[in-house]
């Protein structure tokens, strides 16, 4: 890496205002962004990933998150709750999902706000099956989101972020550029300023969502996006919020807008 | 109407001192770019300086710049290499870019280190400064050893 790169990069950051100035429109950023090379690039985690674990995504069958796919094929035949319907009984096979997971988060007149394709999922169970909710992180609802999104994988990401959409958006790009916690940094700190760029042996990436839940070596098992914001949170020393909440799903809209037009990896593998 | 906004900022001013009275952070004053005053009045330790800028847990400097210290891998990229960095800079201006780099660029990356936060700390972080006073002179005696 180049240190004079580096330092040119430090003095030539523009300020908060003239930031978000360039954020107003939501992925093609003009000239004055600090680092055209972070921004107006995206590129999946894939891209940083190291070859044995891009092999290992690569191939369904080496792919560890397929065993949460196979848990959620399972689950999406299984009748549960008082209507004695499963997630066939509506939908019929999981095939009929292609490219709906394209364009979550998703804003539900019914909510008043942002739906993830979990929340989907346990509104289906609630109100359809009239069945309890499942656990964000646990393995039937991992198993599920994954199934879902994976019939879309290959498909760009196609979210809307104007209409009803559009504060919920601007909320999760306020949230992005807040600092917080006893390092007292934003995601747009590392994530914006200095993708591409070491922080000890780790490189810094463009924190999209496009591949997750993936399946995480650090974890050894599949996770959701919204738990990784919360070992990122924890990482800067911040008290992370609860998955599934509104903060994150916002939050995770925004990640998903910038990653407008990116193909959906789910399951993804990622170190 | 009036006695209760009186009553609030007694309660407000009182909550704010004891939260600067909790917290381990040391008075200074910023003259320019430099804190001319040692935190301490105690000479920092070179030793101890380089252990702490190592140490991913207290100065971490490795995690962001690279260091003239061969023995340790992966170096960071994101900050300035501190090779040299004792020529190019006085004990007072390093001083102030370890308490508070964004006294000098409110968007830098570089965390204050001797500066408490206030949003969603986590408990166990929470009024404290990421390095102690003494800590900081420690590192500015290393890093100012960093000749070109």
């Amino acid at each position: 890496m180049n240190f004079i790169n580096n330092i040119t990069r430090v003095t030539s950051l523009l300020g908060i205002a003239s930031l978000l100035l360039a954020y107003t429109t939501n992925v093609s950023h003009s000239g004055s962004n600090p680092n055209p090379q972070g921004v107006n690039k995206m590129k999946s985690g894939y891209h940083w990933a190291t070859a044995p674990t891009r092999e290992m995504q690569d191939d369904d069958f080496s792919n560890p998150a397929f065993l949460w796919v196979d848990i959620g094929s399972e689950q999406w035949t299984t009748k549960d709750g008082e209507a004695g319907k499963s997630c066939a009984s509506c939908h019929s096979g999981v095939e009929t999902m292609k490219g709906v997971a394209a364009t979550y988060p998703k804003y539900s007149a019914e909510d008043g706000k942002l739906r993830a394709v979990q929340h989907q999922i346990n509104n289906c169970r609630t109100q359809q099956m009239k069945a309890k909710p499942w656990k964000w992180e646990s393995d039937n609802m991992l198993g599920v989101a994954a199934l879902v999104k994976n019939q879309s994988k290959g498909m760009p990401i196609k979210v809307k972020v104007t209409g009803e959409a559009q504060p919920f958006y601007n909320k999760g790009k306020k949230s992005y550029m807040l600092r917080r916690g006893g390092l007292d940094m934003s995601c747009k700190n590392c994530h914006m300023d200095y993708t591409d760029t070491r922080i000890r042996a780790n490189i810094l990436s463009n924190g999209l969502g496009n591949g997750f839940p993936t399946y995480r070596l650090k974890w050894q098992k599949i996770g959701s996006l919204h738990r990784r914001f919360r070992g990122c949170n924890k990482n800067v020393r911040a008290t992370p919020f609860k998955s599934g909440s509104d903060v994150y799903t916002n939050l995770e809209l925004f990640l998903t807008a910038h990653a407008m037009g990116m193909e959906i990896e789910t399951p993804s593998v990622r170190n | 109407m009036s006695y209760r906004l009186i009553l609030g900022a007694i309660v407000g001013v009182a909550v704010f001192s004891s939260l600067l009275a909790s917290s381990n952070a040391h008075d200074y004053i910023v003259v320019d770019d430099t804190i001319p005053v040692s935190l301490t009045g105690v000479p920092g330790d070179p030793v101890k300086g380089k252990k702490l800028s190592v140490n991913r847990k207290k100065g971490n400097c490795l995690a962001c710049h690279a260091m003239p210290i061969p023995e340790q891998q992966f170096h960071g990229e994101v900050g300035p290499d501190l090779s040299g960095v004792g020529s190019r800079m006085t004990q007072a201006e390093l001083r102030l870019r370890l308490v508070n780099s964004k006294a000098l660029n409110p968007d830098t990356i570089m965390p204050a280190f001797h500066k408490v936060a206030l949003n969603r700390v986590l408990k166990k972080f929470k009024g404290k400064t990421i390095l102690g006073a003494q800590e900081i002179e420690d590192i500015i005696a290393y890093i100012s050893t960093l000749k070109s």
